[in-house]
């Protein structure tokens, strides 16, 4: 019986096998990793028919191309991404959303992310991998998680748990949510900052620079001012905790970021805002509103109510 | 012991132990971390202790913060109760030049010869305040009052894998190549954080006490041979 297998023809620019993440090792300095975008990872997974925590590739802008080599794959894409299919030599436009059959020679070519960052690509049955840590989630600065800690790299294959012999047609509607805005609470050192850089920071727009990654997003804008302090003793830190070093500009850390960091955090991001947050790419731009805990609490529940209700319509 | 719990956002309580550096507050946020470890209250899913904050990440679909505001505030741990398994690690260093990157600038700037640093460096026992940043790395301190310095002007881009540095009061070990402003005084062949080694990984935590001892280059060098 020969295993389903795929080979990597092309590795795309940041490709790393992803799940829920990790927890409890925050004290020895590793992070949640994980996928960025919870809810697309969620519906990835649902759609080709897998428990909800298996490892599916987590691509940026640009991701793999992959042909399969031995046996048949199910497979579904989710994000807002542009990527082709070549099935026995006929060459079209895939879908997102959608599951799709393929065998021997077939390929997937994921040109790249639409206006977003992040998308997913799973298979049924999910990839054979080592968990590492409890999780299949990859944190390539500390060389953790399945696949040695590594990116995919070209030439790379990866077997398939399952054996696959027709096509699951599954797809669902779903349209990525434009933001208008990102929602934050007050962060602990809120009140080193000045009125007016405050006034700044929840009425200007910031840029999204290049030098973003999966540790943390960098904005540029209006100089935020620090009037007390601009280090702070070196402590924890959270995902979505938005730094301000002494340079003005924030940076917003992300679901790979250090553990611990020294500089003053003016704010953090709510929970509900974070999937939205990481598909905003360099260049673009986004604006904050100040918001109480127990509504950033509520908007967590309707967060929590629409993704069931979208894994549910699967 | 704790001062002041407010939210970090919507999903962890920042637990404040006061603004000074000392091991008796450190203690205490280690004693804390050590006790809601073992408690294992529904909804944690990660603690974050340092110099003087705990932070306790939840998951908002299972728990809030209030109500987990509760809990803590509810734990009691006296002075009295001492941390128990408390090691003293020894940690090999090569001290050579082509290790000990800002040896020279300690020197100048500490008005100190280069052996003056090494001796008041070495067999000390210092305290591990707190593990991470990168995965592994310990902050260690106090280190001699003449020792103390503060960070490059330019950090450099990469610190090599294994580097032991100082600044201020404190001293740490770069686990992984990466970017860092601390002076370097030499390096350990030793494995500080083994991730194929998923029941210890860390070598160094929080609470233990650390030696560093010299050895010559061609004990670097065979250091890892032995095994």
């Amino acid at each position: 019986m020969t295993k389903n297998k795929i080979i990597v023809l092309r590795e795309g620019i940041n490709s790393t096998f992803q799940d829920l993440g990790r927890n409890n090792f925050y004290h020895i300095g590793l992070p949640f990793s994980g996928a960025m975008d919870k809810r697309n990872y969620l519906i990835a997974n649902k759609l080709v028919g897998n428990q909800h925590n298996e490892a599916v590739i987590e691509f940026a802008y640009q991701g793999p191309l992959l042909k399969i080599e031995e046996g048949n794959i199910n497979f579904a894409i989710s994000g807002d991404v542009k990527f082709n299919i070549k099935k026995d030599d006929k060459l079209f436009n895939g879908q997102c959303y959608k599951t799709y059959f393929l065998t021997k020679n077939d390929e997937i070519d994921i040109i790249s992310t639409n206006k977003s960052v992040y998308g997913y690509f799973a298979v049924s049955g999910g990839f054979e991998l080592n968990k590492n840590f409890g999780s299949f989630s990859t944190t390539v600065r500390a060389n953790v998680g399945s696949n040695n800690g590594n990116k995919l790299s070209k030439n790379e294959k990866f077997l398939i748990k399952d054996i696959i012999n027709k096509n699951i047609s599954k797809n669902i509607q779903y349209i990525n949510s434009k933001v208008e805005y990102i929602r934050i609470l007050k962060g602990t050192n809120f009140d080193y900052f000045s009125d007016n850089s405050i006034n700044d920071l929840t009425s200007k727009k910031f840029i999204v620079s290049k030098l973003s990654d999966r540790m943390g997003m960098r904005l540029q804008g209006s100089k935020i001012k620090n009037t007390k302090e601009t280090n702070i003793r070196s402590e924890g830190l959270v995902k979505g905790v938005i730094q301000v070093p002494a340079d003005g500009d924030p940076i917003i850390m992300l679901s790979d970021h250090g553990t611990i960091g020294g500089y003053p955090k003016i704010a953090v991001v709510i929970s509900a805002d974070y999937d939205k947050l990481i598909q905003t790419p360099p260049g673009n731009t986004v604006k904050f509103k100040l918001i109480e805990l127990k509504e950033a609490e509520n908007l967590y529940r309707l967060y929590q109510m629409e993704t069931e209700n979208l894994l549910n319509q699967i | 012991m704790i001062k002041n719990i407010s939210n970090l956002g919507d999903a962890s309580l920042y637990c404040n132990f006061g603004d000074e550096i000392n091991q008796r507050i450190n203690t205490n946020v280690i004693k804390y971390f050590k006790s809601i470890q073992k408690k294992k209250i529904k909804g944690i899913n990660n603690l974050t202790p340092s110099y003087n904050k705990l932070i306790i990440s939840f998951d908002l679909s299972l728990i809030n913060f209030e109500d987990l505001k509760k809990k803590i505030e509810d734990i009691n741990i006296s002075d009295e109760d001492e941390i128990k398994n408390q090691k003293i690690i020894k940690i090999p260093i090569c001290c050579d030049d082509e290790f000990a990157l800002d040896i020279d600038r300690l020197s100048l700037k500490l008005n100190l010869s280069k052996e003056d640093i090494f001796k008041k460096y070495l067999d000390i026992e210092y305290f591990c305040y707190m593990t991470g940043f990168v995965a592994g790395m310990p902050f260690l301190g106090d280190i001699d009052n003449k020792l103390r310095l503060e960070r490059l002007e330019t950090p450099r881009v990469k610190v090599p894998k294994g580097s032991v540095g100082i600044t201020e009061q404190f001293a740490n070990i770069y686990t992984f190549e990466s970017p860092g402003g601390w002076n370097i005084l030499g390096n350990t062949p030793l494995k500080i954080f083994d991730q194929k080694n998923e029941i210890r990984p860390t070598l160094i935590n929080p609470g233990d006490k650390v030696l560093f001892y010299q050895i010559s280059k061609k004990e670097y060098l065979k250091f890892n041979d032995k095994k």
